[in-house]
């Protein structure tokens, strides 16, 4: 099966005046379709520009960068905007959904920008069936103000979806979560990944990474250790055995 | 993205934030209302004007006498004797299209009725002159052709005049004496009050041209010609024919200077209504100042909404808007804002001329050119001012604009 993301050989220079910090020092990295990597790191070591790199929100200054067998590294702003669009979806730390903006809407927003005219019903319809699927079904009309964090994040997983991307980017997304809200969103995440999407996930947290496939660390910007993981957790066991922990404390 | 979804994220942020919204339309509002009102109230004085010289005679082409000069001082228009009863005739036997013609002398005199004296004008004119002016009678008749052709001692008299010789009322059948010369009242001119200027026109006695040249003046020379046009079209060729066939009369060689002046009705009156136009255009200018000072707060808002909204646009962009979009939004807010502030505004003109003509009776007159040029105008000011802080928008960095807080 073909890479559906491949670096070869990535590397990335800002260049501020006088100091050049070489934040990614010739990364190179294959992922299969239907594959689910954590990248790990501590702070500085890369993870957060090599999130940018993958998403194509940067470009990088030398190597390649193939998404889906296309080669982004060498497209403007407006052809990066369109595969942001049409092949990633990006989950953040922070949710960032629009406030004001029904839950509905803010997952129809992709939509809008797509090149493909969807009809208005359609919009709706689709919009309202990935809210139904991280189980914000009787959600869609709240706006974020009126969601919990964890309602948050999965409507921005939905809005993640909702261009059917051959890539899903979350970037810390349990990082502003407790852990049982946590392990559910993981849940959300393992759930998909069952259906076959690829997941990239940046966290530097262990017991988070330990529900994905795989575990990348990064340090100075280069890959330090790549490991599969040998018996990934499952999000609804691990639900379970915490509920019955806190019932026990009850008792 | 669609026009229409982007119109329909315009409206939402700009209701989002009402006061503000409101305060920065307000800019334009006043703008567009000012210029909309100004706009009214030249043109209301402009039709005003316009009214009152077409008052005067329509199709009316008056041929003034050259300046009379004696030892290097020139006199005014008509001074010089150089129109004659012949050439009065020869326009109007020999130019087509004429109407009527009134050959014109006039003076100032001193009048005398009941013991009473009044000092007035003195007009001499043909038997067409009324009709000419378009000017009725509100008593009594118009002398004819046979009073002129005979210098009757027979005259029309003005409202002015009746006011202060007959103050018992209607003079028609008495005599008035003009420089003592006894002459008999057939009719009273309807009153037509000030003109443009000030002068009261209704201070005036006519009589035949004839009677005029020969009993009172003593003079053998005419100090215009009133030259009706058959219309309105054939005032130009008239004009020309006239001054041809003068020239051919006065034997002016080819290169010298006309010895009179030929002047229709219109070009009077565009002397007018060039002056209202002025007032009118600055008006105007004043008016658009403030439309541009109500731009200058749209992109003051504007610019103050593209930073707050830093992290809407990197959502936006990470999501798969392109520049354009981004673009594209915020201009169209800031011409939703532009365009509602123009709408309001020429409500507000338009409210504001009919309740000036009510309360302070200026004639105002709300002109639809003046309606779409504001509306687009608005539109246009959205446009220019909503570019710089739309396009710094757009050229935002998306992983800057979603770090931001």
């Amino acid at each position: 099966m073909t890479a559906v993301v491949k670096l070869e050989n990535i590397h990335k220079v800002y260049d501020s005046g006088e100091v050049k910090v070489h934040a990614v020092r010739g990364v190179s990295l294959e992922l299969a379709p239907g594959g689910f990597m954590a990248l790990m790191g501590a702070s500085g070591s890369g993870k957060s520009t090599l999130m940018n790199l993958l998403g194509c929100l940067d470009r990088p200054t030398d190597g390649r960068y193939l998404l889906d067998g296309i080669d982004v590294s060498g497209l403007d702003r407006n052809e990066l905007a369109d595969i942001r669009n049409q092949k990633l979806g990006f989950v953040f730390q922070g949710y960032n959904l629009l406030a004001r903006t029904t839950a509905l809407e803010n997952v129809e927003l992709p939509m809008l920008y797509s090149k493909l005219r969807i009809p208005r019903g359609k919009l709706k319809e689709r919009a309202a069936r990935c809210l139904e699927i991280v189980g914000l079904g009787n959600r869609l009309e709240h706006f974020p103000s009126q969601l919990s964090g964890g309602q948050q994040q999965r409507a921005a997983i939905a809005r993640a979806l909702v261009n059917e991307p051959q890539v899903l980017l979350a970037d810390e997304p349990t990082g502003n979560l407790d852990s049982k809200t946590s392990i559910e969103v993981m849940g959300v995440f393992q759930a998909l990944n069952q259906q076959g999407i690829t997941i990239i996930m940046v966290t530097h947290e262990l017991d988070i990474a330990r529900y994905c496939k795989r575990n990348v660390v990064l340090r100075d910007g280069q890959i330090v250790n790549d490991v599969a993981v040998s018996h990934p957790l499952n999000a609804s066991e691990e639900l379970q055995r915490l509920r019955e922990a806190e019932a026990a404390v009850k008792l | 993205m669609r026009l229409f979804f982007t119109i329909i994220v315009a409206m939402r942020a700009l209701h989002r934030n009402k006061m503000r919204s409101t305060l920065t339309a307000l800019g334009i509002i006043i703008g567009v209302g000012a210029v909309i009102a100004m706009v009214s109230i030249g043109n209301g004085a402009k039709s005003q004007v316009e009214a009152q010289v077409a008052s005067f005679g329509q199709n009316l082409i008056i041929v003034f006498a050259g300046s009379a000069t004696s030892g290097g001082a020139h006199g005014g228009w008509g001074g010089a004797g150089t129109l004659t009863i012949e050439d009065a005739n020869a326009i109007k036997t020999e130019v087509r299209d004429v109407e009527a013609v009134s050959p014109e002398v006039r003076t100032s005199a001193q009048a005398l009725a009941n013991g009473f004296n009044w000092g007035t004008n003195c007009n001499g004119e043909s038997q067409d002159y009324l009709s000419m002016r378009q000017w009725p009678l509100s008593s009594g008749t118009m002398f004819t052709e046979q009073d002129v052709r005979s210098a009757a001692k027979v005259c029309i008299v003005g409202q002015t005049i009746v006011n202060n010789l007959f103050p018992q009322g209607d003079p028609v059948g008495q005599i008035i004496r003009i420089r003592n010369l006894p002459f008999k009242v057939l009719g009273v001119l309807a009153a037509k009050g000030f003109s443009v200027q000030g002068s009261d026109q209704d201070d005036l006695i006519v009589v035949p041209y004839t009677s005029a040249m020969k009993r009172i003046t003593k003079q053998t020379y005419l100090r215009t010609i009133n030259v009706e046009a058959s219309s309105a079209d054939q005032i130009d060729q008239i004009q020309h024919d006239i001054t041809d066939l003068l020239r051919e009369r006065h034997r002016t060689g080819n290169g010298k200077d006309d010895d009179f002046t030929v002047r229709n009705q219109k070009e009077i009156a565009d002397a007018f209504t060039a002056t209202t136009q002025t007032m009118t255009y600055l008006l105007g200018a004043i008016a658009s100042v403030s439309l541009i000072v109500g731009g200058i707060g749209i992109m003051n808002i504007m610019l103050v909404s593209v930073t707050e909204r830093t992290r809407e646009i990197g959502i936006r962009m990470a999501v798969g808007a392109r520049g354009r979009d981004v673009l594209m939004q915020f201009l169209i807010e800031a011409v939703v804002l532009s365009l509602m502030g123009g709408i309001l505004g020429i409500l507000l003109g338009v409210g504001t001329s009919q309740l000036l003509s009510k309360l302070n009776g200026w004639p105002t007159l709300v002109s639809p050119t003046a309606v779409v040029v504001a509306f687009v105008f608005s539109g246009a000011v959205g446009i220019f001012f909503g570019y710089y802080p739309a396009r710094k928008a757009a050229q935002l960095d998306p992983i800057e604009a979603l770090r931001y807080e």
